[in-house]
């Protein structure tokens, strides 16, 4: 590495042009131009946004009764999915990290599908599964009369699907870099297993819940393609903001710009509250 | 230097469990199968309440595996658990009556002080107030009194092993498990938690085990020594009685002595790495010489008028400071390692390949019986 350094501070020295000088730097033209573009290609659209901003009309548009019923049911639907990600997904994540059984690789695939999965698929898929005629949906409507479709519930099943796979990866891998020899300690000292995950892994792990609980709750807030198709889009009920952004850009494009500047003030004030996080994870 | 030999390998420590066995049936009473892939730990143990006896050995003789075993946190494969009478090869390791100190402590670093030590009673079904009384009890005992709020990142290596010590006592276990409890202290600290740890297990009242690779913690720490490699028992008795009669090359190594096996006859033995050596007992059959490195002396020329018996013809092959001391490392008629004083190192101009005469005295050496 000294030795690539010398040599083109030598040669540097012997042209002492300024297009030798950037090259000291580090950075090639081929490199820089499409790093540049890139970056444009992803803040350009996000300066438009606050360009187009009608910042007068701002404070009206996001007092108004429709948006505040949006924002609303997206905050409680995304809150509950969260929590339904964390009661299930945080066992399921100790299961796969912890625990030898066999088709193991085979299940964390499984549950790592919905990641890459369209989620329009998803919503299709859970039609099928809890459905009125789904597997298991035509059973909970002829034995409890639970429908799920097109109901706020469904909102909240919907979002957890797309977005427990994200709290579960975090936290799956959190568990894997902490010391399952703690766990063993804890059995010496008379504690069950469950009581060594109670008192001992999950204090140990709480900032990747935690971490976890953020992006799967990010990730639910943003949900649209799941939802439309498995709950429906009904205000005050289905009709959560990514979709009350994508109905407004049709009749009233300033309060579709409104809403999405509230979500893109969430995702910044997520991104801020995961950057030290993942800046000391690597 | 002689091979440990296979009768050594499957020398176990039946006779001295079959005498505790029937005289004692309290402590514990072990024969601990491991089998996993290519290595196999097949250790026995029998250790009287009150007794401490530490297992010594190479890294990967299976000190810990046999530990984890005794603790129940890896499976025996076969054998036998017995502590106090009862059977524990089944019993899951939270009900086993069993304390473990680990090597790097495993204090949660979450609680204080006091609820790492208040962890187990509180399983075991005190009341947090219960629970936090006996713990503060025992960090008072331990001396950690002005400790108990700390987290565990805040305390000083020994104290965190003391606090680690505590956590494992407050469980009352009727069996006490160190696995290298001072590795991971520095020298300075080490001196003072080495005595420490001594008076606190000379106190406990149940049996202790401990595991280490070090020597000097072993024979500080412990009545009685097992000495384990590659899975099996090679030796075992007092501190005293294993440092004079070493039966292995590595344990010859621990001890600091030069060790060989031979056949006797007499005052003479041949050994098996070819010459022999003149011993002050007399012995006939399979024996085992030893003798220290400072006892032996080195010439750069054939000695003519030495008294000593024993003389052969080496060549360096080493050199390393020992303290204020010279080791030099020897090949040729004889391996052996001698000891001299950095003077005599470099009157006798020695290097690795010089050509050196060794002397020992046969009043120096010690022969024993295999």
């Amino acid at each position: 590495m000294t030795s690539t350094d010398r040599t083109g501070a030598a040669t540097d020295t012997l042209r002492g042009g300024p297009r030798r000088r950037r090259v000291r730097t580090g950075v090639p033209l081929p490199l820089l131009v499409p790093a540049l573009i890139g970056l444009a290609f992803l803040i350009v659209p996000l300066i438009a946004l606050l360009v187009r901003t009608p910042w007068h009309s701002l404070p009206e548009q996001l007092t108004s009764p429709d948006v505040w019923q949006a924002l609303r049911l997206s905050l409680i639907c995304a809150t509950l999915a969260t929590a339904v990600s964390l009661v299930i997904g945080v066992p399921l994540a100790w299961l796969l990290a912890r625990v030898e059984f066999p088709g193991r690789g085979l299940v964390r695939a499984l549950v790592t599908l919905p990641l890459v999965l369209p989620p329009v698929v998803g919503g299709v898929a859970l039609l099928m599964a809890l459905g009125r005629n789904g597997i298991v949906g035509q059973w909970l409507d002829s034995w409890f009369g639970i429908t799920l479709p097109f109901t706020t519930t469904g909102v909240v099943i919907a979002e957890a699907f797309v977005a427990m796979p994200f709290l579960v990866i975090s936290v799956e891998g959190t568990l894997r870099a902490a010391d399952p020899r703690y766990e063993e300690a804890a059995t010496t000292l008379g504690a069950s297993r469950f009581t060594a995950f109670r008192r001992v892994t999950l204090p140990l792990i709480a900032p990747g819940i935690a971490a976890g609980a953020v992006l799967a709750w990010a990730r639910a807030l943003g949900e649209f393609g799941a939802t439309i198709t498995f709950a429906g889009n009904f205000p005050g009920r289905t009709q959560t903001m990514p979709l009350a952004v994508y109905l407004a850009l049709q009749s009233d494009p300033e309060a579709a710009i409104a809403l999405s500047l509230v979500l893109l003030a969430v995702s910044i004030a997520v991104l801020a509250g995961l950057r030290d996080r993942w800046m000391s994870a690597g | 230097m002689t091979r440990p030999a296979r009768a050594w390998d499957d020398r176990r420590m039946t006779e001295t469990y079959d005498v505790h066995a029937d005289t004692a049936p309290d402590g514990l009473d072990a024969r601990l199968v491991v089998d996993r892939g290519a290595f196999r730990l097949d250790v026995a143990l029998a250790v009287a309440p009150g007794e401490v006896v530490a297992l010594l050995g190479p890294n990967g003789a299976g000190k810990t595996t046999a530990l984890r075993a005794l603790a129940g946190l890896t499976p025996l494969t076969g054998g036998r658990l017995r502590l106090d009478g009862a059977e524990l090869d089944r019993t899951p390791p939270e009900s086993r009556p069993v304390g473990v100190v680990f090597q790097d402590y495993l204090l949660f670093p979450h609680l204080t002080a006091l609820d790492n030590v208040a962890f187990g009673p509180r399983c075991q079904g005190a009341t947090k107030a219960e629970a936090r009384a006996q713990a503060a009890e025992w960090l008072d005992r331990l001396g950690l009194k002005d400790h108990a709020g700390a987290k565990p990142r805040k305390l000083s290596g020994g104290q965190a092993q003391r606090v680690a010590l505590a956590r494992a006592l407050a469980t009352r276990p009727r069996l006490l498990l160190l696995d290298e409890p001072l590795a991971a202290l520095d020298a300075r600290t080490r001196l003072e938690v080495r005595a420490q740890l001594r008076r606190h297990l000379a106190e406990f009242e149940a049996v202790a085990v401990l595991v280490t690779h070090d020597p000097l913690d072993a024979m500080v720490l412990a009545d009685r020594l097992v000495v384990v490699e590659h899975g099996r028992v090679v030796q075992e008795g007092t501190p005293s009685d294993i440092a004079r009669r070493p039966r292995t090359d590595y344990i010859a190594q621990l001890v600091g002595l030069n060790l060989y096996r031979g056949e006797a006859e007499g005052h003479t033995v041949r050994l098996d790495a070819g010459p022999a050596v003149t011993t002050t007992e007399e012995l006939s059959g399979p024996v085992f010489v030893a003798f220290p490195p400072s006892a032996v002396t080195l010439h750069r020329e054939r000695p003519t008028g030495s008294s000593a018996r024993n003389l052969w013809r080496c060549e360096v092959a080493g050199l390393e400071t020992h303290g204020d001391q010279i080791r030099a490392d020897l090949a040729g008629g004889l391996a052996l390692a001698a000891d001299l004083t950095t003077v005599a190192a470099a009157e006798l101009d020695l290097h690795p390949g010089a050509e050196v005469w060794a002397t020992v005295k046969a009043t120096q050496t010690h022969a024993y019986p295999v």
